[in-house]
């Protein structure tokens, strides 16, 4: 197990680099960042002047070697456009997409994986067909258009919760439910396909030959053989949901660093830009390799392969 | 969307003394000499005081830290401060804070980002303890709208320990508002300020002003159905119908500095074999499209068409030009003429209002022009216009809300980066009303020059835009035309 984790670990390290070299390279071809960082109203003679200043007329590797050996000690730089240290500024923004990102794979996973299991117990029945009914809505709802829905019903109409902000808990309701339910389709039919295959092996016969409650067949025996996939999948999901939904939190005003993320990018604010795609490949990353130990101490035959 | 609106009622923010706006964009800074949005001019003007301020209802300058003013020379201009003002922090106001102020936001070094508002300022020296000089580089006549505008006057203790990052984070000023917290770009909480001079500004009466940066218009309004909000801009006019129409809400249009135009590259920076080269194509442009109907079924509001290269307001913005009216035939024989009877194809580049674009589009290809949309980045655009690889792009220009032609028709024909004329006599009448301090001298030569724009067909100008704003029926308010939101003039009703 332990020879395991360190070969992943080595290939995270690895994998990470590149990412950083890559995102940092794209960025750097993109477009004039002296132009964005001068804003709307500016001169030509501002921007020669910001173009200097910043020193983009340097060569690319030394700029590349000069933010790689800042980023190693927590130093992203000072955000072009905020005029503030980019990891204070991701850090205010992230604690928010962090939480938006827990609650929203909570909720698919609490909701996804009872009803894959229940959908399995009984396939085709109402109970099937009803999940598979709301798996199907949750892929083919926009998110956005499902958010305004939502703060229709219960901002407007209802007057029960805040349509945006992030000042309470209350703000939280409706983006968890939007977000969650994107992820819950995948999750749920994944549960039920496993359940199904692992509910026709002679083991579970042979449980419930033994006199095995139902609960504990369907629990202890088939569930831990069915959810490998489903751990991978939801460690994707919640990568996805950590590198922040642009949409969710625009709608909702939330400020996280996936709105970040996206406005940076149109604001050529190559720093922040370049620290939040380190920093959302490093969530992929390490739920990638946090699924694979949890799959491995799941099924054995992975730690051995 | 707000036809789904009908339920909820809004909660009386009046009781709590509180107003609640939206901004749609993330402010980058406070410091209003290190931002160039227009969220940063509205907060300028309410935490910040200028040297003098321009009633919008009379149109004239009055005092406000200065009491009086004087040219001295062509150069020079001489003013008496306000005494007895103090800043948010406890600081006395006098001629150091405006002398610091002016000679570190002068100072190229320092990286102000609208350079252009504070680059004719020399330097400024004290003469005693409430008078003071501001130097210009050459003779600008415009001095007085930016003394009025932009450039306002900071604490120099204070500006000097904290720097343009604390000013940004814990904004002091003098003006009718302090504010309370600041979370960049999010969120901004603003306090009457009790010390407040009696100056032209007058007096806030509202307790708080709580303003949240919201980014989609459809939560905005949401939030104002729900109670969340009390004020907001910027609507949509197919939005503004309804919500006028709930008669839940007061909605108000009011113009604003903002002009659109078609650039055409009439210099041939995209290459001299460009049909827009050409004055006949120019003009037959210029007579495809009907701004009319855009304004009437786009825009609506106080939207005008626009013939001259600059806003009806400001200070030289002639208007007896060539007019170019809506006539495809026309439009047709000059393309004819020119040497195009089937017509063109041409790349429209655009970076707002998609819709406006493509309903030009549409005229432009019934005179057998086939323009094709590259709707981009303002900033990628930019670099692609500087480049001059641009031969037609839909822009807009709002001037900064500086009522001087200087602010507009000198900036885009001044043979810089953004000129597609390079015209030298446009230029040539443009610098010498740039820098004349006479009156009738600037307007002549601003005429000369914005009739033969005209002529030339060197723009194709198309209209001014115009902003609603939607707000509590507790609250009162009246827009104007410069888009400056004034929280100070807001009252409780």
């Amino acid at each position: 197990m332990l020879v395991f984790a360190l070969k992943r670990l080595g290939l995270v390290v690895l994998v990470t680099l590149t990412v950083s070299l890559l995102s940092f390279s794209l960025l750097f071809m993109s477009g004039d960042p002296a132009s964005a960082i001068a804003g709307e109203n500016a001169s030509a003679s501002d921007i020669e002047a910001i173009r200097t200043l910043y020193g983009f007329d340097r060569p690319f590797l030394v700029q590349y070697g000069d933010w790689l050996s800042g980023a190693l000690r927590g130093d992203f730089g000072q955000s072009y456009y905020f005029k503030l240290p980019v990891s204070t500024l991701i850090a205010d923004r992230l604690s928010v997409t962090m939480l938006l990102g827990v609650c929203g794979i909570s909720f698919a996973l609490l909701t996804a994986v009872p009803l894959g299991v229940v959908a399995a117990m009984r396939p085709n029945s109402f109970i099937d067909r009803a999940a598979l009914f709301l798996s199907v809505m949750g892929q083919a709802m926009p998110s956005f258009w499902f958010g305004l829905v939502l703060i229709v019903i219960f901002s407007i109409q209802l007057n029960w919760l805040p349509p945006s902000g992030s000042s309470g808990w209350q703000n939280f309701i409706m983006p968890t439910v939007v977000l969650g339910y994107y992820a819950m389709p995948a999750i749920m039919r994944l549960t039920r396909a496993g359940m199904l295959e692992v509910l026709g092996a002679d083991y579970i016969r042979t449980a419930r030959a033994k006199g095995a409650s139902e609960m504990r067949v369907m629990f202890k025996h088939a569930l831990r053989n069915a959810i490998v996939p489903v751990v991978s999948l939801a460690a994707v999901q919640m990568g996805f949901m950590l590198g922040g939904s642009i949409v969710v939190e625009s709608i909702f005003a939330l400020h996280g660093a996936g709105y970040l993320a996206w406005e940076s990018i149109a604001r050529n604010d190559l720093p922040t830009v370049q620290a939040l795609i380190l920093i959302f490949s490093c969530f992929y990353i390490i739920f990638t390799f946090l699924s694979d130990l949890a799959n491995a101490w799941l099924d054995p035959r992975i730690r051995v392969g | 969307m707000a036809v789904m609106m009908t339920g909820g009622e809004a909660m009386a923010d009046k009781a709590s003394d509180t107003l609640k706006a939206a901004f749609t964009k993330e402010l980058e800074s406070v410091d209003s000499y290190f931002n160039s949005a227009r969220e940063g001019v509205i907060l300028q003007r309410t935490i910040w005081d200028g040297l003098i301020y321009l009633n919008q209802a009379t149109g004239k300058y009055e005092g406000n830290l200065a009491t009086s003013w004087k040219w001295v020379d062509d150069t020079t201009l001489e003013f008496k401060l306000r005494e007895g003002v103090t800043f948010h922090n406890g600081e006395e106001f006098d001629a150091d804070d405006v002398v610091f102020t002016v000679n570190f936001v002068a100072d190229p070094a320092n990286g102000v980002v609208t350079q252009r508002n504070v680059n004719w300022m020399k330097e400024a020296t004290k003469v005693d303890k409430y008078t003071v000089r501001i130097v210009t580089k050459g003779p600008f006549p415009a001095a007085l709208e930016y003394l009025a505008g932009p450039v306002s006057i900071y604490p120099n203790e204070y500006y000097a320990e904290v720097g343009p990052k604390g000013m940004g984070l814990k904004p002091v000023g003098t003006g009718p508002y302090q504010v309370e917290s600041v979370e960049p770009g999010k969120h901004f909480v603003l306090k009457k300020f009790d010390g407040y001079h009696d100056g032209p500004k007058g007096k806030a009466t509202i307790g708080t002003v709580d303003i949240r940066t919201i980014p989609d218009v459809n939560t905005q309004l949401a939030e104002l159905f729900s109670g969340g909000l009390d004020f907001i801009w910027g609507v949509p006019s197919d939005q503004a119908e309804k919500l006028a129409a709930t008669g839940r809400f007061n909605v108000v249009n009011e113009s604003t500095m903002r002009v659109g135009y078609l650039e055409l590259d009439a210099a041939g920076r995209s290459g001299t074999d460009n049909p827009v080269t050409k004055l006949a194509v120019r003009q037959a442009i210029n007579h495809a499209i009907d701004r009319q109907a855009i304004v009437d079924n786009l825009l609506k509001g106080k939207s005008k068409i626009v013939n001259a290269a600059c806003f009806s307001s400001q200070f030289g913005c002639e208007q007896d030009v060539a007019a170019y009216d809506y006539d495809p035939e026309k439009a047709k024989a000059l393309l004819a003429e020119a040497g195009y009877p089937d017509g063109f194809a041409i790349d429209l580049y655009a970076y707002r209002d998609r819709a406006y674009a493509e309903a030009m589009l549409a005229y432009l290809a019934e005179v057998g022009i086939t323009a094709n949309l590259k709707y981009l980045q303002y900033s990628a655009l930019r670099d692609l216009r500087r480049n001059g690889e641009t031969s037609m792009s839909f822009q807009s220009w709002g001037s900064y809300s500086v009522n001087d032609v200087s602010a507009i028709t000198s900036e885009f024909f001044k043979h810089g980066a953004e000129d597609f004329a390079r015209d030298d006599e446009v230029k040539a009448w443009l610098d010498t009303a740039d820098t004349s301090i006479d009156p009738a001298v600037r307007e002549e030569n601003y005429s000369k020059a914005l009739r033969k724009i005209a002529d030339q067909a060197y723009w194709v100008p198309l209209f001014s835009y115009n902003s609603n704003y939607v707000f509590s029926k507790e609250l009162e308010y009246t827009p104007t035309s410069d888009e400056v939101v004034r929280f100070f003039h807001a009252r409780w009703n």
